[in-house]
C-alpha cells in the first residue's frame, strides 16, 4: 500500500515534467523553423528568468499572482467545481483592495494593509459565491456562470475605474493607494513584494484545510462523488457554496497582490488573463497547492524570459506562448505520455 | 625601451582616436510601443518608421519591445533604463503613470513620451494638435457626405481621443451645419472586430463616412467600409492604401517625425527635455496625399480644406481643445 501511494505520487510528478520537456523540444523545432537558434533562445530564456537574483525576483513577481489563481482553480476542482471565473473574481478582489487602499486615510499600516487584503479577499469570495449559490440552489452549471460573471466583473470594474473612481490621468485607472496599504517591495528596483509570502502562506493554508480538517474532507468528498457524500450525511449545497467562495477568495487575493504589491492602483484590464492562466497552472500543478507553486514559478519564468527575449532579441515572444500551450496540451494528454512511458496505474 | 613605450603609446592613442568617435556617435535608443503593437498600420507603425529612419540616417543603435499588456509597461521601462540607454521612448499616454515614477527613479536616463506630458526634467513630451488635423478631415466629411450623417469611432474614451472627436465634429459642422455626427467608442485600441461592428452599425444608422481614431481597432472600421461600400477616414499613419478608394484620406499624425526629431536631438547632443508640440504649420498633423481619391473629390472640397487650414494657422478658426 505504501509503495503504491509512493508510485502514484512519483508518477504525478513525472507527467508534468515530461510535458515540459516535450513542449520545449517541440518548441525548439518552431524556433528552428523561424530561423533562430533554439539553444541560444533557451539560454536567453533561462538566463533572463533565473540567471541573476534580480531576474529571479522578476520571475517570482510574475509567478505570485499565478500561484493564487492556480490555487483558486485547484481548490474548486478538489470540490468538483470547474471555476473558470478566476479572472472575474480577481478583478473584483483587485478593485475592492484598491478601493480600501485609496479611500481610507490616516490609518496605521498595521490596520490599513490587512484591511485592504481582507477587502480583496472578500470581494473575490463574494464574486465566487454567486455561481456557487446558483449551482447549489438552482443547479445552474458553474462553468456557464463563472464565464459570464467574468464579463460582468470586467465591465463593472472598467466603469468603476473610468467613471466614479477615475484617478484623473488619461490612463484608465483609479487614484493611487495610500502608502499604508502597499505591500513591501522585497528587492527593489524589481517589483517583487511580500505578496509572495502571502501566496506561500495561502498554499500552506489550502493544504491544511483540504487534507487536515473535517471541512476539507467534506469538500473533497463532494468533489469525488457528490451523491455518495450526500448519502454520507454531507451537506453538498453548503460545501459547493463554500468551495466557490474560498476559490473566489484565492482569486481575489491574486488581484489584491497585483494592486497592493505591483501597480499600487487599479488599472483597467491590468490582469492579462492571469485568471485563465490559473487553469493551466492548476492543471500542471496537479491541483495540489505545492504543485501549483512550482507550476506558477515555471510559468512566471517563461513570461519573464519571453518579455526579456522580446526586449533584447528578434525572437518573437509568441514562441514562448506556443511552448506554454504545448505544456498544457501534454499535461492534458496525460494518457499519451503514460503510453509513451509505458506506465500503468500503480505499476 | 623608452622608444618602444613611446611607440606603443602613440599607437594606443591612434587606435583610441579611431575607435572613440564610433562609440560616441552611436547612441543607443530603446522604444516601447503602446498596446496594439506593431502592425496596426497606424499609431505604433508610425513610431516604428521614425525609429527605423533614425537608425538609417543617424546610425543610432535601436532596440524596441511590444508590451503584451498594460501591466507590463513599467517592467519594460525599468529594464531599458537599467541598460543605460541614451534615450528611452515610450509610445502613448498609456505609459504616463508608470513613466512618472520610473523617470524619477532614473534621473540620469533621458526619456521621451509620445502623446502625453510628464513634467520631469529628464522627460521630453511629444504632443500633437490632433483637434486641428481632425477639423480638416471633418470639413472633408461634412462636404462629401450624401446622407448628411457621418460617424466617428474612437479607441478608449479618454481626453486625447476626445480631442480627435471634437475637432472632427466641429470641422464637419463648420463645412455643413446640417450634418449629424454619430460617435462611438470601442473601449480598446487593439480590437478590430469591435471596430468593424461599430462602423457597420453607424453605416446602418445612415453614416456614409466614418472617421476612426482607434489605432489597431480602426483597421476593422476600414474593412467594414470596404466591405459595405461606404467611406472611411484613416488616422495617425497614411492608411489610404489599406483600401484604395475607400479611405478618403487619413489624418496623418507625425509620430514618425517626432520620434525621429527627438532621437536626432540625442544624436546631436542638444536634447533638453520639455514639451514639443507638433501642429498643422510644421506638418505635425494634416491630411494624406489623397493618392487614391483625387478623382473622387471635387476641387471645391480641396479648396475648402486649404481654406480651413489657412484659417486655423492664422487664428481665424479656433478649434476647441478638450484638454484646455
Amino acid at each position: 500500500m505504501q509503495n503504491r501511494t509512493r508510485a502514484i505520487r512519483w508518477q504525478e510528478m513525472v507527467t508534468p515534467l515530461v510535458a515540459v520537456i516535450l513542449a520545449l523540444a517541440i518548441g525548439a523545432g518552431f524556433i528552428l523553423f523561424v530561423g533562430e537558434n533554439p539553444l541560444a533562445a533557451y539560454k536567453i530564456l533561462f538566463v533572463e528568468s533565473f540567471g541573476s537574483l534580480r531576474n529571479l525576483a522578476t520571475t517570482l513577481q510574475r509567478a505570485t499572482p499565478l500561484m493564487f489563481t492556480g490555487m483558486a482553480v485547484a481548490f474548486g476542482y478538489r470540490a468538483g467545481l470547474f471555476n473558470i471565473g478566476a479572472e472575474g473574481q480577481l478583478y473584483i478582489g483587485a478593485f475592492a483592495a484598491a478601493w480600501v487602499g485609496f479611500t481610507f486615510t490616516g490609518l496605521p499600516r498595521l490596520i490599513h494593509l490587512p484591511l485592504a487584503i481582507v477587502g480583496g479577499m472578500l470581494g473575490g469570495a463574494l464574486w465566487g459565491s454567486i455561481p456557487g449559490y446558483l449551482k447549489a440552489k438552482l443547479g445552474v452549471h458553474e462553468v456557464i456562470n463563472t464565464i459570464m460573471l467574468n464579463f460582468v466583473a470586467l465591465y463593472l470594474t472598467d466603469w468603476l475605474a473610468t467613471g466614479p473612481f477615475h484617478g484623473g490621468s488619461w490612463v484608465p485607472e483609479t487614484a493611487r493607494i495610500k502608502a499604508t496599504a502597499a505591500l513591501t517591495r522585497l528587492y527593489p528596483p524589481t517589483r517583487l513584494s511580500t505578496g509572495l509570502f502571502l501566496a506561500l502562506l495561502a498554499a500552506l493554508a489550502v493544504y491544511l484545510v483540504l487534507w487536515k480538517t473535517k471541512q476539507g474532507y467534506e469538500l473533497r468528498a463532494v468533489g469525488l462523488n457528490p451523491h455518495a457524500a450526500e448519502y454520507g450525511g454531507i451537506n453538498v449545497a453548503k460545501n459547493t457554496i463554500l468551495a466557490m467562495a474560498i476559490s473566489g477568495a484565492l482569486a481575489g487575493l491574486a488581484g489584491t497582490e497585483q494592486i497592493l504589491g505591483l501597480h499600487n492602483r487599479f488599472i483597467v484590464r491590468f490582469s492579462a488573463d492571469l485568471g485563465f492562466m490559473g487553469i493551466a497552472v492548476a492543471l500542471l500543478g496537479k491541483n495540489h497547492p505545492f504543485g501549483v507553486i512550482l507550476a506558477a514559478i515555471l510559468f512566471g519564468a517563461l513570461q519573464t524570459g519571453s518579455a526579456a527575449m522580446d526586449r533584447l532579441t528578434a525572437v518573437p515572444r509568441e514562441l514562448i506562448t506556443i511552448i506554454q500551450a504545448l505544456i498544457i496540451f501534454f499535461v492534458a494528454a496525460e494518457y499519451l505520455i503514460r503510453r509513451i512511458l509505458r506506465m500503468k496505474e500503480g505499476a | 625601451m623608452q622608444k618602444r613605450l613611446g611607440l606603443i603609446l602613440v599607437m594606443v592613442l591612434l587606435v583610441g582616436l579611431i575607435v572613440s568617435p564610433v562609440y560616441a556617435a552611436a547612441p543607443r535608443i530603446g522604444l516601447i510601443f503602446a498596446e496594439g503593437g506593431l502592425g496596426d498600420q497606424s499609431f505604433n507603425d508610425a513610431a516604428y518608421r521614425g525609429l527605423m529612419q533614425a537608425k538609417e540616417e543617424l546610425g543610432v543603435e535601436v532596440i524596441y519591445v511590444e508590451p503584451a499588456d498594460i501591466a507590463e509597461m513599467e517592467e519594460h521601462q525599468r529594464a531599458y533604463a537599467d541598460l543605460g540607454l541614451d534615450l528611452v521612448i515610450v509610445i502613448g499616454f498609456i505609459h504616463k503613470s508608470a513613466l512618472e515614477e520610473v523617470s524619477v527613479d532614473y534621473p540620469n536616463i533621458n526619456f521621451a513620451i509620445v502623446d502625453d506630458t510628464v513634467e520631469n526634467p529628464n522627460v521630453t513630451s511629444l504632443v500633437f494638435a490632433e483637434h486641428e488635423g481632425s477639423f480638416l478631415v471633418g470639413v472633408l466629411a461634412g462636404l462629401m457626405t450624401e446622407t448628411n450623417t457621418v460617424g466617428f469611432v474612437g479607441g478608449m474614451e479618454v481626453p486625447l481621443i476626445r480631442k480627435f472627436e471634437v475637432g472632427f465634429v466641429e470641422g464637419a459642422k463648420y463645412a455643413n451645419p446640417d450634418v449629424e455626427v454619430l460617435v462611438n467608442y470601442a473601449g480598446a485600441f487593439d480590437d478590430p472586430g469591435r471596430g468593424r461592428e461599430l462602423a457597420v452599425s453607424q453605416n446602418e444608422r445612415g453614416a456614409d463616412i466614418v472617421y476612426h481614431a482607434a489605432g489597431g481597432t480602426g483597421s476593422g472600421v476600414i474593412d467594414a467600409a470596404a466591405a459595405n461600400g461606404f467611406y472611411a477616414i484613416g488616422v495617425d499613419s497614411d492608411q489610404d492604401h489599406m483600401a484604395p478608394g475607400t479611405v478618403l484620406t487619413s489624418m496623418v499624425k507625425g509620430v514618425d517625425m517626432a520620434v525621429f526629431e527627438v532621437i536626432k536631438a540625442v544624436a546631436d547632443g542638444t536634447l533638453e527635455g520639455g514639451v514639443w508640440s507638433f501642429g498643422i504649420v510644421d506638418g505635425g498633423v494634416g491630411t494624406s496625399e489623397f493618392n487614391y481619391t483625387k478623382d473622387l473629390i471635387p476641387q471645391s472640397v480641396f479648396d475648402a480644406i486649404e481654406d480651413a487650414k489657412a484659417k486655423i494657422i492664422s487664428g481665424e478658426i479656433v478649434v476647441s481643445n478638450p484638454l484646455q
